[in-house]
């Protein structure tokens, strides 16, 4: 796509040249490879494992080590540099909890969802009961409000690992308010887990009504317990913190209730705090990106990922020149509302420096800003060092240098 | 967005409204009806307007002894804390770089400390001091930041009426992150 008709001719030309160079000599022919066998344990034949040459690990977030000394700072971030597709595996998804490293260890036959406050029918349900209702299975992204690039970070796993995608399947929870009856006036509820207090967050009414799910299936089995076991909360598009884990407590209450939780949003009033919660317009290259290395010039698919607050992602950019020129990327697959969305762009790189960037459009038609718009909104000084403001959605920068290296660029 | 998720509620509420009314058992009608009871043995959030809070008092002298016991290894003799995250006390909104988030500096709602310690600390044991020892420890930890006296009696209309450093400064972002 991104290829013009003489660049492919090239590239095939190229291609061909160095398939023949290498041919006889140095590869060996598939059908000759005898490589060693993996061992059909009963642990492996009941539940798969990955191959022992693929090492793509989460790292903890921020620099910090995690869990710190007290137990008390568990983020870890995502490698995204490594994702293909928009599905994080549940092993690989990013994590932030307020519970140290602690994970509670629930038996789902014990926990239960309680469902009151201004409603009608005050309900407890079982998770059995909770599967009987009507289920729906959605792909929706989850990021960290606190997911934010700077100067200081290297890879995209630092830049932006702070969000991940996974396939969720539960119960609206529009469905449980409504066999609850929410009444006149029941216009926010409290979501609260097993973190309690540190895990209890304000969530709008109309968004509650809209699309939140309870979840007890990510990625085709159970949600993982570092993920929430055995129920989950999902406010899709909105900041990671309110999509609880270990829930088991709505609260159905008549205003924005200003929990500990609560106080991250910065503000007291109700509108301005519920507007903050929705995650914007957001992309970054994956491939290629900080820390990386091309090998030389020649054909590369660049490739990275897009997700927004707001709804499906409608179009992705591309630019290879620092953001002076724009060039439509290819959406890989479907874009589903509030999901991770694959993208693409067919390029040829001439082994000059140069800086790539990528730009999201939602179906809302809001677009992602650059670093100098965001700047230049909150005055600051071109070229002086700054930290974007509330959730940072910002343009991510890198640039590749005539030796190949792939750096973060910005200043 | 929000008038189109405000739009969809209206729409919602109106299924409701209906389903409700006309046909009432065409819903899985699945869980378990709670009683108030039942309810108020779960349901420990107080917010910010403290209406829930517990009955019980304490003051700040006698909270010392609880936190020594109980909070300071965290959080230190006098509230500095082992790190910004577990500390207590000064620090400031207009910090150079990074402000300092304190119940001092920050929280707006001194309701919010009770609720939080009720609930969440001490954090190798949650929930296990009494509502009375929470008064105690939320009087102390409010007597550190200098907001109120250390025989000052803290109950459930005392502790609502208390007026934090930061109650108005919290509208505008644009210092804070």
């Amino acid at each position: 796509m991104g290829l013009k008709r003489s660049d492919r001719r090239e590239f095939l030309k190229r291609g061909a040249a160095l398939a023949g160079g290498l041919g006889v000599a140095a590869v060996k022919p598939a059908m000759g490879q005898t490589p060693g066998n993996i061992l059909g344990t009963d642990e492996l034949v009941g539940y798969g494992k990955r191959s022992r040459f693929v090492k793509s690990v989460r790292i903890p977030h921020g620099g910090r080590p995690s869990p710190d000394a007290f137990g008390l700072d568990f983020h870890i971030a995502a490698p995204l540099q490594d994702s293909v597709g928009v599905i994080t595996p549940s092993s690989l998804h990013y994590m932030g909890t307020t519970r140290g490293s602690f994970v509670p260890d629930i038996n789902p036959a014990e926990h239960r969802l309680m469902i009151h406050g201004m409603v009608d029918r005050p309900l407890i349900f079982t998770m059995d009961e909770l599967k009987r209702l009507p289920s729906v299975t959605r792909l929706h992204f989850i990021e960290c409000a606190g997911n934010r690039s700077s100067s200081r970070k290297t890879t995209v796993q630092e830049t932006h690992g702070m969000t991940s995608c996974a396939e969720w399947t539960g119960v609206l929870l529009s469905t449980l308010l409504k066999e609850a009856g929410v009444q006149d006036g029941g216009s926010w509820i409290v979501a609260e887990g097993v973190e309690e207090v540190k895990g209890a967050s304000s969530i709008p009414m109309a968004k509650a009504m809209e699309d939140c799910l309870l979840c007890y299936g990510m990625n085709g089995e159970a949600v993982r317990p570092q993920q929430g076991f055995p129920l989950r909360l999902l406010v899709p598009g909105f900041e990671g913190i309110l999509s609880v884990k270990w829930l088991r407590r709505i609260k159905v209450v008549d205003r924005f209730y200003m929990t500990y939780n609560d106080y991250g949003n910065l503000s007291q009033d109700a509108d301005d705090a519920a507007l903050k919660m929705q995650i914007g317009p957001k992309s970054v290259i994956t491939y290629p990106s900080g820390g990386q290395q091309l090998p030389g010039r020649g054909f590369y698919q660049i490739s990275g990922l897009a997700w927004s607050g707001g709804g499906a992602v409608s179009r992705v950019e591309i630019s290879t020149d620092g953001g002076r020129s724009w060039t439509d990327a290819d959406i890989r697959g479907t874009a589903h509302p509030m999901a991770h969305t694959r993208f693409s762009y067919n390029w040829n790189w001439d082994g000059s420096e140069c800086e790539l960037q990528s730009r999201c459009t939602d179906e809302l038609g809001s677009i992602q800003s650059s670093r100098a718009q965001i700047a230049e909104f909150w005055n600051v000084p071109p070229g002086q060092p700054f930290r974007v403001r509330g959730h940072d959605n910002s343009i991510q920068p890198w640039r590749i240098d005539r030796d190949g290296s792939v750096h973060n660029a910005i200043s | 967005m929000f008038r189109k998720l405000s739009v969809a509620y209206c729409f919602v509420a109106l299924l409701i409204l209906t389903s409700c009314s006309t046909v009432p058992t065409t819903g899985p009608s699945l869980g378990t009806p709670v009683s108030p009871s039942q309810v108020a043995g779960f349901d420990l959030i107080v917010g910010a307007d403290g209406n829930e809070l517990p009955s019980g008092s304490g003051t700040a002298a006698q909270g010392e002894a609880i936190y020594q016991a109980r909070c300071q290894s965290c959080h230190g003799a006098d509230g500095e804390g082992l790190s910004s995250a577990t500390r207590l006390v000064g620090g400031s909104m207009q910090s150079e770089g990074r402000p300092i988030r304190t119940v001092g500096s920050y929280w707006p709602y001194a309701t919010t400390v009770f609720d939080f310690i009720r609930r969440a600390m001490p954090a190798d044991a949650p929930k296990s001091l009494t509502d009375e020892e929470v008064y105690q420890v939320t009087a102390y930890v409010l007597f550190m930041n200098n907001i109120i006296d250390r025989e000052a009696i803290l109950n459930r209309d005392s502790l609502s009426k208390i007026e934090m450093p930061n109650r108005h400064g919290f509208i505008d972002q644009s210092n804070i992150q």
